[in-house]
C-alpha cells in the first residue's frame, strides 16, 4: 500500500514538473497570439481574461502599413545571405579542423570563438563606419556581412563536430573506388553530413532572424523584421505602441521561426533513417 | 591481376618509424597475410599499397608500373575496411555498383555484375535495403561484395573479420578464402589473429616494430620460425620458452632447471661455437607429451626430462598439461581427454626435430 502510494505521487511529481516546463514556454506564446488578436475593448475590459471578440486588424497594420512584411521579406533575404556566405567560410574551415591535423590546430579553434567575446555595440559602432565609407551601409548585404561575423565561429565548430563525426573510413573508401578527395567529400561526406549541416543552418538562421542591435544600427529604410518591428513599437514616431499592437507584433516575429524549425526538425529526423549527431 | 613489389619501403610519422625498409614481393594471384600486434605497421604498409599514405622512403610496383605516388584511384584496387566503410545513405545496390558507376560502366553491364556480385555473397535479397538495416555480418558481404564487382588487380583487406562475433568469423573465413582462391585476385589481408593468417594465407608476412621478420608459407612459419617473436607469436597455446646452456660434457647436452638434454651429433655442427653460452630452448606444446599416457607420431628420436603435474585444462578435444620442470612452468598439450592427478611425477617427451634454439641476445633461431 505504501510503495502504490509512493508510485503514486513520485508520478504526479513526474508530470507536475512536466506540465511546469510546458507551460512556462507555451503560455507567453499563447498569451500573444490571443492578445494580438482581440479587439481593443476587449483587451481592456479588466472583467474578460480570454477575449470574446476578435480582429486581425492590428497584424494587418503591422504588416502592410507599418512596413512590417518588408521586414520580414528582408529578414528571410538577410537570414539566407548570412547561411550562403558563413557555410562557404565555414564549410572548408570546420572541414580542415576536423579532419587534417597541423600546427596551432586548438589555437585556432579557440580563437574562433574569442571574437564573441566583445559585446556586440562595440563590434556595431566602427562597422557603421567602415560601412559608410564601402557604400554597405543600409544595405542587406552589409547586414548579412555583420551577422556573418557573428554566426561565422558557431558554423565553423559545428560543421567541424560533424565531420568529425563522419568516419574516415567512408571517404577512404571512396577514393579507393575511384574518387579524387574533392569528389569523394562532395558524393560521400557532404551528404552524410547533411542532416547536421541542416541543424547548422537552422542555428544561424534563428541567431540572425533574431538579431536586433546590428540590424537596427546598420540599417536604415531595409531593415530587417526585429529592426522594423523595434523601431514601430519604441514608437519612432512619437509614443510606444499600445499593448496590443506588441502582441501583435510578437505573434508575427514569432511564427515564420516557429514554423521554420517545425518542418526542418521533421525532416532532419528522418533523413537517411539514422541520426547523425 | 598483378604481382606487387614493396621496395625497400619506410613510413615515418614525424619521428616514429611505423614502417622500416620492408621489401616484400607478392606473387600474382597469391592470398598474402601481414601478420603482427597492433601497431606493428601492417596497416600503414597496407595503406601505402591502397595509395591512402606515401612512403616517406622506397618504392611500390604494380607489375612493372611505379604506384608510389598514384592516387588510390588510378590504381584499380579494391579494399575492405575493418569497419567496413558501407556507405550508409546508399543502398546496397548503390555501394556495390558505385565502383562501377564511378569507372562509367554502360548500365546493363552494372546491372549484371551487382547481381553477379551478390549471388556470390548471398545478398540478393539486401539490395534494396539500406546498411542502418543490416546485421554486422550482413554489411560485411556487402564491403566484400563491392570489393570484388570490378574485378580489381589487388584486392586488399584491413581486419575484415575482427568486428564479427566468433562464429560469423569462422564461416566467413572459409569463405572469403573460396572466393578468393576463384576469382584468383593478388589479395594482401591484414591481420592480427594468428588463426586466420595460418588458415587463409598462401603465405604469411610476420611483422613486428615495422619490420617484416619473416615471410613464408604457414606451415614453414609455423615449423621454422626465423625468431623469438615468431616463434611466440604463432601457435596456441603458446611455444614454450626456457633458458638453457648449450654444454659439452661427453656429448653436447642443452642444460637448464630442472633438465638435461642430450642432443644428437648432428647438432654439433650448428651449436659449436655456443657451447658454454646461455641460450633459450622452445618447443612446442603438441611437440612434447607425456610418457605412458600417450605417444608422438612419426618421430624419429626424442629425449627424455621429467616434470610434475602442477595444473590440467581439459578443452575436450585436448588436455593442455601444465608440467613444473626445476622452476619452468612448461605446457604439453595432448590429444583427448586426459586426467593426470594435479603433483603426479611425469616423465615428458620431447621431439628432438622440433626443437628451438634461440640466440639470447639477437633473439634470431639457430636451429
Amino acid at each position: 500500500m505504501r510503495d502504490e502510494t509512493k508510485y503514486a505521487l513520485k508520478k504526479t511529481a513526474f508530470y507536475f514538473v512536466i506540465f511546469t516546463a510546458v507551460a512556462w514556454i507555451l503560455i507567453p506564446i499563447i498569451v500573444a497570439f490571443l492578445y494580438g488578436f482581440t479587439t481593443k475593448t476587449d483587451y481592456y475590459n479588466p472583467d474578460i481574461i480570454i477575449p470574446h471578440s476578435y480582429t486581425t486588424k492590428y497584424v494587418h497594420t503591422i504588416l502592410f502599413t507599418l512596413g512590417a512584411w518588408e521586414g520580414i521579406k528582408n529578414s528571410v533575404i538577410v537570414a539566407t545571405l548570412t547561411i550562403i556566405i558563413s557555410f562557404i567560410l565555414g564549410i572548408p574551415a570546420g572541414y580542415s579542423i576536423a579532419k587534417f591535423i597541423f600546427p596551432g590546430r586548438d589555437m585556432i579553434k579557440l580563437s574562433i570563438v574569442a571574437l564573441r567575446m566583445f559585446p556586440i555595440p562595440v563590434m556595431a559602432i566602427p562597422l557603421i563606419v567602415l560601412y559608410i565609407r564601402l557604400h554597405l551601409a543600409d544595405t542587406l548585404l552589409g547586414v548579412a556581412l555583420a551577422h556573418t561575423a557573428m554566426t561565422l565561429p558557431f558554423v565553423v565548430l559545428i560543421t567541424s563536430n560533424i565531420f568529425g563525426s563522419v568516419s574516415k573510413e567512408y571517404e577512404e573508401a571512396a577514393m579507393v573506388f575511384g574518387l579524387t578527395r574533392l569528389g569523394s567529400f562532395i558524393k560521400i561526406t557532404l551528404p552524410l553530413a547533411l542532416p547536421g549541416l541542416a541543424a547548422a543552418a537552422m542555428f544561424t538562421f534563428v541567431m540572425s532572424w533574431n538579431e536586433v542591435f546590428v540590424a537596427s544600427v546598420l540599417t536604415l529604410n531595409h531593415r530587417t523584421l526585429p529592426a522594423q518591428i523595434l523601431s514601430i513599437m519604441a514608437g519612432s514616431s512619437g509614443g510606444a505602441a499600445p499593448d496590443y499592437y506588441k502582441f501583435a507584433a510578437a505573434f508575427i516575429m514569432t511564427l515564420p521561426a516557429m514554423l521554420f524549425i517545425f518542418f526542418a526538425r521533421k525532416y532532419l529526423v528522418t533523413m537517411w533513417g539514422i541520426t547523425l549527431k | 591481376m598483378v604481382e606487387v613489389k614493396l621496395d625497400r619501403i619506410t613510413k615515418r610519422f614525424g619521428n616514429f618509424e611505423a614502417v622500416k625498409e620492408l621489401t616484400l614481393d607478392i606473387k600474382d594471384g597469391e592470398f598474402l597475410v601481414l601478420l603482427g600486434p597492433s601497431g606493428c605497421g601492417k596497416t600503414t604498409t597496407l595503406r601505402m599499397i591502397a595509395g591512402l599514405e606515401t612512403p616517406t622512403e622506397g618504392r611500390i610496383y604494380f607489375g612493372d608500373r611505379d604506384v608510389t605516388y598514384l592516387p588510390p584511384k588510378d590504381r584499380n584496387i579494391s579494399m575492405v575496411f575493418q569497419s567496413y566503410a558501407v556507405w550508409p545513405h546508399m543502398k546496397v545496390y548503390d555501394n556495390i555498383a558505385f565502383p562501377l558507376k564511378v569507372k562509367k560502366y554502360p548500365e546493363n553491364e552494372i546491372k549484371e555484375r551487382v547481381k553477379w556480385a551478390a549471388e556470390l555473397l548471398q545478398i540478393e535479397e539486401l539490395l534494396d535495403r539500406y546498411p542502418a538495416q543490416l546485421s554486422g555480418g550482413q554489411r560485411q558481404r556487402v564491403a566484400v561484395a563491392r570489393a570484388i564487382v570490378v574485378e580489381p588487380d589487388v584486392l586488399l583487406m584491413d581486419e575484415p573479420l575482427s568486428n564479427l562475433d566468433a562464429k560469423l568469423r569462422v564461416a566467413m573465413r572459409a569463405e572469403i578464402k573460396k572466393l578468393q582462391t576463384k576469382l584468383k585476385v593478388t589479395t594482401i589481408y591484414v591481420t592480427h589473429d594468428q588463426v586466420e593468417a595460418m588458415t587463409m594465407g598462401d603465405r604469411i608476412a610476420v611483422m613486428n616494430q615495422g619490420r617484416l621478420l619473416q615471410v613464408g608459407p604457414p606451415t614453414e612459419v609455423y615449423l621454422k620460425p626465423n625468431s623469438l617473436f615468431v616463434a611466440t607469436f604463432i601457435g596456441a597455446p603458446e611455444m614454450n620458452i626456457v633458458d638453457a646452456t648449450v654444454v659439452e660434457n661427453d656429448g653436447l647436452f642443452l642444460e637448464g632447471d630442472g633438465f638435461k638434454i642430450p642432443l644428437p651429433d648432428d647438432f654439433r655442427e650448428i651449436l659449436e661455437s655456443y657451447i658454454g653460452k646461455d641460450v633459450l630452448l622452445g618447443v612446442r606444446p603438441e611437440h612434447m607429451t607425456v610418457k605412458g599416457v600417450s605417444t608422438l607420431e612419426h618421430v624419429t628420436r626424442t629425449a627424455e626430462i621429467e616434470g610434475i603435474v602442477d595444473f590440467i585444462e581439459a578443452l575436450g578435444t585436448d588436455t593442455i598439461v601444465h608440467a613444473k620442470v626445476g622452476g619452468n612452468i612448461i605446457k604439453i598439450k595432448l590429444p583427448g581427454h586426459i586426467p593426470l592427478p594435479v603433483g603426479e611425477k611425469i616423465k615428458i617427451e620431447i621431439d628432438l626435430d622440433n626443437i628451438h634454439v634461440f640466440d639470447r641476445d639477437t633473439e634470431k633461431a639457430i636451429i
